[in-house]
């Protein structure tokens, strides 16, 4: 997977924190990042990290959806209220399509697999650090079966705010593109949009899937015949 | 799906390889002709029930090649109006009866002038150039003449409006039999063997023959008697005869007709293992082909080859001796989605190339779905082996009325219509095992860019119950 970098390449390296339970898999990533980014510390588990990142105020946080201490999405959202203008990037290799979504509403910008290549990586983090919105494939999948879920036909309940629970047409097209492993680029070439365009639609995916009190998305991934 | 602007290329299938499709380039997206809800068995559907309730096809008329007794002009009739082909063809009977040949003799021509389906050229066009043909033909046609007019001078004047549909028909076959192509050559030999054994008195016991000839003979005699003699009430006369006439041609020709339609079930039954030889062949090609390909790239590695040896070992095993089938996934996954999965851990297991796995819904197998994850899977492989990417993503998608999966790699592309025949990965796993389950299959590659392939299943009507919890 590769996404190309949307974001002022300003030269400044981010400041990076890295949250994980695995040592091997930190420093790996340390090293994988290399120079492009500074990395400013680490953490294994959420109480540690949530007291370092209040601390040290990095750019960006690399979490781990997993952690011994509960779900990722309990560090975004200790760290959110106190400093909104640390950033989130969820990075795993659980597939478990709950957790995802948790640690994304409760604010992260994005997700990404623990496959992805160092460059892909570095290009992710700078993204991130500048607001923008990271999907990978995975991330694609999981929203759109999550919204497909609650769709027009599945409801039950009559929705709330039908504006934040259900994806446009043009929304949904983009998101199939990137399952499809397409990269921004690629998805403005083949929709004949700007690459703008489909960042902004993507910001407004993301903000529907974090602001929608539908009661059917925040229970669909635990309901879902996960086999 | 919008077209981007690089080169958008499909699959060209190759010529030996089953003809049918010979529109499928100009057309964009291979769709099985719009069948209603029984459109997922289009291309293989060719029981009884296929031309009952059958579609109206639209465009000319054109005579069947499958389903024909004799030229398929009532198959081909069938076909063009959506009646029964049995209703057609006691039609024709009833027409021939009532206007004393005409039908028969209109038959002929259709056979001569129509051409039969996926041909260009009729037969009466190929008859132009025959002049033996065209000679024999006009020998026979003045033979008749002359027997009409020695009749005549006879007063046997019913003969008269026999004869030119006798002449029409018998200089029509004689072309037909001199120009037709091999396959229809055939069917008429089939027709014509019994008619020349009873003449000839063959292997079949005389006794019977003579026997059912005599009798024939004797409805004949009698039938003809109450046409043509001018006594008895003017209603009943022309109805007995008729139906006097009818037993003879059924007392002689009755087993004759019973063979032929046996003949057919077993011309079905040839149909039928042919494409499961296909199949066969695709998966062959999908496991064991595929095997011996990576061995010789991976000569260099014993323990690798090894390895794949054993593997292929066992999958050939169970499938020769426990049912499943190499490259198949039945008995393994139930869901597509789980099925995905499965594809994604055998390719990165067997080639080390990471597959994106991507998910979108999710719902039961059948046959037409189990194939669509075949050619998913062969896609994928063929991407892993081609592409020379190190990642391939794979998503795949369950809508209500169909679902779709997408093979895309970002690697060094190829022409699809380059492709030389001999390599069968692409046309005959991926699009002929799509269409021949009523799917689609479209490859978009651009060279050095990457290779995209989609699918596209139908799915069945019964199970399109809501699929996402």
């Amino acid at each position: 997977m590769s996404i190309p970098g949307t974001g002022s390449p300003d030269g400044d390296r981010p400041r990076v924190f890295i949250v994980d339970d695995h040592g091997l898999f930190r420093s790996g990533v340390r090293s994988e990042l290399g120079d492009e980014v500074e990395v400013v510390g680490e953490a294994e588990d959420v109480e540690p990290a949530i007291e370092q990142i209040a601390r040290l105020l990095p750019d960006v946080v690399l979490l781990d959806v997993h952690l011994p201490g509960g779900g990722g999405h309990l560090v975004v959202t200790a760290i959110k209220a106190a400093h909104p203008q640390v950033r989130f990037l969820a990075l795993s290799a659980s597939d478990a399509p709950e957790d995802v979504i948790a640690v994304i509403r409760a604010g992260a910008r994005g997700y990404v697999t623990k496959t992805i290549s160092g460059a892909d990586l570095v290009d992710a983090v700078r993204r991130v650090a500048v607001g923008d919105t990271v999907f990978s494939p995975r991330l694609a999948g999981f929203v759109l079966d999550a919204f497909a879920a609650v769709g027009p036909e599945g409801g039950g309940r009559p929705s709330f705010d039908p504006e934040l629970d259900q994806l446009t047409p043009r929304e949904r097209e983009v998101l199939r593109l990137i399952a499809r492993g397409y990269t921004y680029r690629e998805i403005a070439r083949e929709l004949y949009i700007s690459v703008k365009t489909v960042e902004s639609h993507v910001s407004s995916v993301l903000r529907k899937l974090q602001l929608s009190t539908r009661h059917q998305l925040t229970r669909w991934a635990t309901e879902r015949r996960l086999t | 799906m919008t077209k981007r602007s690089g080169r958008a290329s499909r699959w060209r299938a190759p010529g030996g390889n089953g003809g049918g499709w010979g529109g499928w380039e100009d057309t964009g997206v291979v769709q099985p002709p719009d069948n209603g809800q029984a459109s997922h068995h289009h291309f293989t559907g060719f029981g009884p029930g296929r031309w009952a309730r059958g579609p109206r096809s639209s465009g000319p008329l054109r005579r069947a090649r499958e389903d024909r007794l004799a030229g398929g002009v009532a198959a081909g009739l069938a076909a063009r109006t959506g009646l029964d082909v049995t209703v057609v063809r006691i039609l024709f009977v009833l027409a021939t009866l009532l206007t004393g040949g005409s039908a028969a003799a209109a038959y002929v021509l259709a056979w001569l002038l129509v051409p039969a389906l996926g041909q260009d050229g009729t037969i009466a066009s190929a008859a132009l150039t025959d002049m033996r043909g065209i000679a024999l033909a006009a020998a026979l046609g003045s033979i008749l003449v002359i027997a009409l007019l020695i009749a005549s001078a006879f007063g046997a004047g019913w003969f008269g409006s026999l004869a030119w549909p006798m002449v029409i028909s018998l200089a029509g076959i004689v072309l037909i039999w001199r120009n037709a192509p091999a396959d229809e050559q055939a069917t008429m030999r089939r027709l014509a063997e019994p008619l020349l054994g009873m003449a000839e008195g063959s292997s079949r016991p005389a006794s019977r023959l003579v026997l059912r000839a005599s009798i024939a003979a004797a409805l004949l005699a009698a039938g003809l008697a109450t046409l043509f003699t001018g006594h008895a009430t003017r209603l009943l006369r022309p109805v007995g005869g008729v139906a006097l006439v009818i037993a003879a041609i059924v007392v002689l020709l009755g087993p004759w007709w019973l063979r032929i339609a046996r003949d057919l079930v077993v011309e079905r039954q040839a149909r039928v293992r042919a494409e499961e030889r296909a199949d066969m062949a695709a998966r062959v090609h999908d496991s064991v082909l595929q095997t011996l390909a990576l061995i010789q790239r991976r000569a260099d590695d014993p323990q690798k080859v090894i390895q794949l040896a054993r593997a292929q070992e066992r999958e050939l095993r169970s499938w020769l001796f426990g049912g499943r089938a190499p490259g198949s996934l039945d008995g393994q996954a139930v869901t597509l989605a789980a099925g995905v999965r499965l594809i994604q851990q055998e390719v990165e297991a067997q080639h080390g190339v990471a597959i994106e796995a991507v998910t979108v819904g999710d719902c039961d197998l059948d046959d037409d779905l189990r194939t669509l994850l075949a050619a998913a899977r062969e896609a994928t492989v063929n991407a892993v082996k081609w592409s020379g990417a190190d990642v391939v993503s794979l998503f795949a998608e369950v809508e209500p009325a169909a679902v779709s999966v997408f093979v895309r790699d970002r690697g060094r592309g190829f022409d699809p219509s380059a492709v030389p025949d001999d390599r069968k990965g692409l046309a005959e796993s991926v699009h002929a095992r799509m269409t021949r389950h009523g799917g689609s299959a479209i490859v978009r590659s651009v060279q050095g860019e990457g290779t995209e392939v989609s699918l596209t299943m139908p799915r069945a009507a019964g199970e399109r119950q809501p699929s996402r919890a």
